[in-house]
């Protein structure tokens, strides 16, 4: 060992911790029911395959927990491995699930919102906390604010709000769990409010996507007739059905007599 | 060949590995002994790889290998190679092959300017879109979240006449979906293929318009200002004005 150590100053760096901010999306459950739950999962992923392949997850139990629910987090970790998902982390989980969680190599983390329940609080005692801390961003108050367009094969995921000022490339794909604002031209596909947000909404300058899905209703461009093709509009969710309006709210629909 | 015929000091390489042909455009193909991977796997040096063009003489090819196969290119080979280059040479010129893989990876991964050339096609321009999304995401530039990689436009094999019978896509439809710098345009024409059979750049061909609308691009790449010639149909509008048809 001491030998070791001297030669340390002459070896090269060899490794670096670094503090740094990731987005990962949340998986909220809220039932403990693991047929439905893997049910769901997978008409979720089915909406955007590419986007979840290998994606990072992390499990929040919260829900789970407030209701008393009680599920194993082996099996949970096992449907979500299948469905080809992740997790990278747990939170809001009981010293129960925490520690089969651990167990599973998932680490625990804190939630940062005033909320901490007595249990999580004692969890942290005989949590080890990594140091320094790689934060997982969760903050779902947060915006992504991007400039740069986003070309084709890109995606983004936010969990946020999602702003983006350049266009938005067919072939490209953009999520967000809050709203998406495209101040530009949008002609990839846009999902907002993809973890179930059914009051999120999409603006964009000049629509001609080839997807846009709000907390999974979808339309895909061949649903989308010509009045409200190549100009700026947003769009909603009103009973389960997506409706598209002009941005510019025009008095008495005049707007559509000058075209 | 551009750039060396204004004074700067120039390398090509040729990435397209197994598939080369740089040399044979160039003409040089007669003169190659080591490739590019030789290079990288210390088999020769810089120096003895590097072919002289005949024409100009500011002008080095480093040709690609036609034997080993892409992975015979490392992104360590590649970054030293191009380190040692830039003690010597102005510009270095990656030529990228085509397609989203290793080749192409490698030749962008390093690089400070991007030229991505695009027919005026859609399939074409929404490759050139899917190659920008890499440049701006996988480059060593974005990865180590330096200033972005300089990008300029340049479509290819342009046909006015048949851009107005709508058998192709206009500069400004190129432009709509791309939104990026056009540094110039490049009419189709008989005297491309001409050079490539000769082995003479087409460059050189100072009376040809190809030859011209390179040189143009190269002059404006450099800080020229100069008008875009060959996007209008020029034939079409004499044509219109004598009223004969
Ligand atoms: N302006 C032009 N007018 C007419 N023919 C052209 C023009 N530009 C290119 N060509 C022809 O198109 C063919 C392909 O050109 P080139 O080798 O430059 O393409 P490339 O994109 O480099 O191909 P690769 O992806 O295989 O490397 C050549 O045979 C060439 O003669
Ligand atoms: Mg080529």
């Amino acid at each position: 060992m001491s030998i070791d150590s001297q030669k340390m100053p002459n070896s090269p760096l060899a490794l670096e911790f670094k503090s740094s901010t990731f987005s990962v999306p949340v998986l909220v459950l809220c039932s403990e029911d693991l047929v439905v739950i893997e049910q769901q999962l997978k008409e979720k992923i089915s909406l955007a395959p590419e986007f979840f392949r290998n994606s990072p997850l992390v499990l929040d139990m919260q829900e789970i927990n407030k209701h008393g629910y009680d599920i194993d987090i082996a099996a949970l970790t096992d449907i979500i491995h299948k469905a080809g998902l992740l997790p990278i982390g747990i939170r809001g989980g009981n010293i129960q699930q925490n520690k089969q969680a651990l167990e599973l190599l998932i680490p625990v983390y804190s939630i940062h919102s005033s909320s901490v329940s007595t249990e999580t609080q004692k969890q942290k005692t005989i949590t080890p906390t990594p140091e320094p801390t790689a934060d997982i961003d969760t903050d779902v108050t947060t915006s992504t604010l991007i400039t740069q367009p986003i070309r084709s094969g890109q995606r983004i995921y936010a969990t946020g709000d999602l702003v983006i000022l350049a266009q938005v490339s067919a072939g490209a794909e953009i999520m967000s769990e809050g709203n998406i604002h495209v101040y530009n031209t949008l002609r990839g596909r846009a999902l907002a409010g993809v973890q179930g947000n059914t009051e999120a909404r999409i603006f964009c300058f000049d629509l001609q996507a080839e997807l846009i899905s709000i907390a999974g209703n979808y339309k895909v461009s061949e649903d989308l007739d010509e009045t409200v093709r190549n100009k700026p509009v947003q769009i909603y969710l009103q009973d389960q059905a997506l409706i598209i309006k002009d941005i510019v709210q025009h008095h008495k629909n005049h707007s559509r007599n000058i075209r | 060949m551009g750039l060396a015929k204004k004074g700067h000091k120039t390398a090509v390489i040729d990435f397209d590995v197994g598939l080369r042909n740089l040399d044979l455009i160039m003409g040089c193909e007669r003169r190659v002994v080591y490739d590019f991977v030789n290079v990288i796997n210390g088999e020769a040096t810089l120096n003895q790889a590097l072919i002289r063009d005949k024409n100009c003489n500011l002008l080095y090819i480093l040709p690609a290998s036609q034997t080993r196969d892409k992975d015979a290119l490392s992104q360590e080979g590649v970054g030293k190679v191009l380190d040692e280059l830039k003690k010597d040479f102005k510009y270095i010129v990656c030529d990228s092959p085509a397609g989203i893989e290793k080749g192409a990876h490698l030749a962008m991964y390093f690089a400070d300017d991007a030229f991505v050339v695009t027919n005026p096609e859609v399939s074409s321009v929404r490759d050139s879109d899917r190659m920008l999304g890499i440049l701006a995401s996988k480059s060593r530039r974005a990865v180590d979240n330096e200033e972005p990689i300089k990008e300029y436009l340049l479509l290819t094999r342009y046909s006015p006449e048949r851009v107005k019978l709508g058998e192709m896509l206009s500069v400004d439809d190129v432009q709509d979906i791309l939104s990026l710098h056009l540094l110039g345009v490049i009419p189709e024409s008989k005297s491309v293929l001409n050079a490539s059979n000769s082995g003479t750049p087409v460059i050189l061909d100072e009376k040809s318009d190809a030859g011209q609308a390179y040189a143009d691009i190269v002059a404006r790449y450099l800080g020229e200002n100069r008008p875009h010639r060959f996007i209008d149909d020029k034939k079409g509008f004499f044509r219109n004005l004598f009223g004969s048809k």
